[in-house]
């Protein structure tokens, strides 16, 4: 029978028990726990109270990425809360021994950006940090999720957690995706099919011949956006893409070790006839452009399409919903998105700033300007990625066009920093969150992939990228 | 942990389906570094216009709503970010209890660490809440997690989930932590394969 067959999440579930017992969460052993200024503070000071040390400090790294300013190192951090905050991030890592990739580290950047770029994130394991965005890690056939501060502090202290077992849920995605379509055009499409509770409760597995021919950037913007739909988690299995990514990476296993590595994680993906609790078919090949509308990311359409109309939906609560919606994004029930005016595009964060966004970017702008009236901010997701983009000379070509330039962080995706949209500004964003006043109180966010929102800066309007390659 | 006690309390009503908790505490709030004091950034972008001054027509801020201690919401309530500011804001705001159908995952656990109880009720009942609330805003909501029960004045009485592990934890005020660290021996054995 079936029973001994496993999916990749099962298999890194049941070798991660420390302790089941009936009526209890398991106790969970966490292989890597990732840390940033932001929902920390309060679990340090947790651990102080009770005087007790970081258990492993060695499966613990911090950064520091949301609050940071994006200008040059330079120029003083102007708003004290936030340097506050950074300062209390330095001196918790100094404290408790734990290492740090700070303010002026070349190797800083958004977290989710660097765990990877380390080889740090490695397949089979567990990971979490406390952002929901720790889906990301999942890409490389990890079981990796958002906590909150308190099973920071917990995880902190004893390399664990307490965790009911999650549901699977297969997402299966099959046949070649045309021209100007891309990763981030999948996760918009199943948000916006299974919308942005479909997921709850469960873990997200992506399989079939679509996810396998991506590559580990491509796979990261996929599984970053899971929680979007409400599963903490989305998994890949790993295959030889990821090793190649894998291999040579300054935390990566090294010779011996590596062998015996791959052994273990050819060994991880799903076992053939083993089951899920859901599963969803998207055809690649019938993909679109997305863009969402409204104030979540289950709110996206194929970017030819209109926006739905709430007089068309007898469900009261959903009609009530999506006009709010609309009336927060000053949008017309039937209008269709493009040529629909912007004023700033923002290319960056965990979901779509690493080197082959930015690359994907650059290929549209260069050679041509932005929209007058149009600001444009490329913030890539490392410093790595920065100097990576700086040596290919990607860093000319966006600030030829009119764009700025700026120094790694999560910047505009969440508007901690001073990286803004006005209150009513419509902004094309390559982040994850379209939520009221995500990028800046009143600010009306569009998110698209790379592609749509260069696209658009270049017309100073939404704009289907298919009709400029 | 702090302990649960029951409630009987007005209810404020947020209707709106899916609140994520960039709705519950902005981002900008989050620069904090203790846990306190959160209670006036909740739903800080639908309390205060650009300028600073409160909206009235916001139910948090009308004078009926003060002191209430249970939030009757829409669908999916908490999905975003992981942020436990979302359950350190609403219970320094003083809301102990949230009803709704149901709840994003993060917030859920976020919440449970907080003392502040997700109930989740089928989409009939909902309704019913929501009715009731209509109809008379003064209505109160009686909460008793022992038996796990929600009563309302309009014959709404019914058992609400919870599984059993949190409910001790919130009756009793268990350490989670202290739950953790008592299986030190397990754990460095896990280590030691
Ligand atoms: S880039 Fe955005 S989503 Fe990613 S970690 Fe930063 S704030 Fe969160």
């Amino acid at each position: 029978m079936a029973s001994n067959q496993q999916t990749l999440f099962e298999k890194i579930w049941k070798s991660h028990i420390v302790s089941e017992e009936p009526d209890c969460p398991a106790i969970v052993y966490i292989d890597l726990h990732l840390v940033h200024e932001v929902t920390s503070p309060q679990a340090f000071t947790g651990l102080r109270k009770r005087g007790i040390k970081v258990r492993r400090p060695d499966l613990t790294l911090a950064t520091m990425d949301h609050s940071i300013p994006t200008t040059p190192l330079s120029i003083p951090i102007a708003d004290d809360q936030a340097a506050q905050q950074l300062d209390h991030l330095a001196k918790n890592c100094k404290d408790f021994d734990i290492q740090l990739y700070g303010m002026d580290s070349p190797r800083r950047g958004i977290v989710h950006v660097i765990g990877p770029e380390l080889g740090r994130t490695q397949p089979g394991m567990t990971i979490v940090c406390g952002d929901s965005h720790t889906s990301t890690h999942g890409a490389f056939g990890a079981l990796a999720f958002g906590i909150g501060t308190s099973e920071v502090e917990h995880v902190l202290a004893s390399q664990c957690l307490l965790q009911y077992q999650p549901k699977t849920f297969e997402v299966n995605v099959n046949g070649q995706m045309e021209l100007g379509v891309s990763a981030k055009d999948i996760i918009l499409s199943l948000i916006s099919t299974i919308g942005i509770g479909g997921g709850t409760g469960h873990v997200f597995e992506y399989t079939g011949t679509a996810i396998k021919s991506l590559n580990m950037e491509e796979r990261m913007t996929i599984c970053n956006m899971s929680i979007e739909g409400g599963a903490r988690a989305g998994m890949i299995a790993p295959d030889d893409t990821t090793f190649e990514y894998l291999a040579g990476r300054e935390y990566s296993p090294k010779g011996k070790e590596w062998d015996k590595s791959l052994e273990r994680w050819r060994k991880l993906p799903t076992d053939e006839g083993a089951t899920y609790d859901q599963s969803i078919n998207i055809d690649a090949s019938s993909l679109e452009p997305m863009i969402t509308f409204g104030t979540n990311p289950g709110m996206g359409v194929k970017i030819t399409d209109r926006i739905p109309d709430p007089a068309k939906l007898t469900d009261l609560h959903a009609r009530q919903n999506l006009e709010n919606s609309l009336e927060y994004m000053q949008l017309k029930p039937g209008q269709s998105l493009i040529n629909q005016p912007i004023d700033v595009v923002f290319v960056g964060s965990c979901t779509n700033g690493r080197i082959s966004d930015l690359r994907l970017a650059a290929n549209l702008l260069k050679d041509r300007h932005i929209a007058e009236d149009v600001r444009m901010l490329v913030v890539p997701g490392s410093q790595e990625i920065k100097s990576q983009a700086e040596s290919e000379g990607l860093h000319n070509i966006f600030t030829n066009a009119g764009a700025e330039w700026r120094e790694a962080g999560c910047s505009m995706c969440i508007a901690m920093n001073g990286d803004e949209v006005e209150s009513g500004q419509y902004a094309v964003s390559t982040s994850n969150r379209n939520f009221e006043g995500r990028q800046g109180k009143g600010a009306r966010t569009f998110l698209a992939s790379p592609l749509t929102a260069a696209a658009s800066a270049l017309n100073g309007k939404i704009t289907d990228v298919r009709k400029i390659l | 942990m702090t302990k649960f006690t029951n409630i009987r309390s007005k209810v404020i009503v947020i209707p709106n389906r899916n609140i994520d908790t960039d709705q519950i505490i902005p981002a900008r709030f989050l620069k904090v570094t203790d846990k306190n004091g959160l209670g006036d950034a909740l739903f800080s972008d639908w309390r205060y216009a650009n300028d600073g001054t409160t909206n009235p027509d916001f139910v948090l801020n009308q004078k009926q709503n003060q002191g209430s201690q249970i939030l009757l919401t829409g669908d999916n309530f908490g999905c975003g970010s992981s942020r436990e500011h979302a359950p350190w804001a609403l219970t320094a705001w003083g809301i102990r209890a949230v009803i709704s159908t149901s709840f994003a995952d993060i917030f859920r656990n976020n919440a449970l660490k907080n003392a502040l109880l997700p109930i989740e009720v089928s989409s009939d009942i909902h309704q019913s809440l929501f009715d009731l609330l209509d109809e008379n805003n003064k209505s109160e909501i009686s909460i008793d997690l022992a038996s796990q029960t929600l009563t309302a004045s309009n014959n709404i009485n019914i058992e609400f989930p919870i599984d059993k592990f949190a409910k001790k934890c919130l009756l009793t005020g268990v350490d989670q932590l202290g739950y953790i660290l008592s299986y030190q021996d397990l754990i460095k054995s896990y280590e030691a394969l």
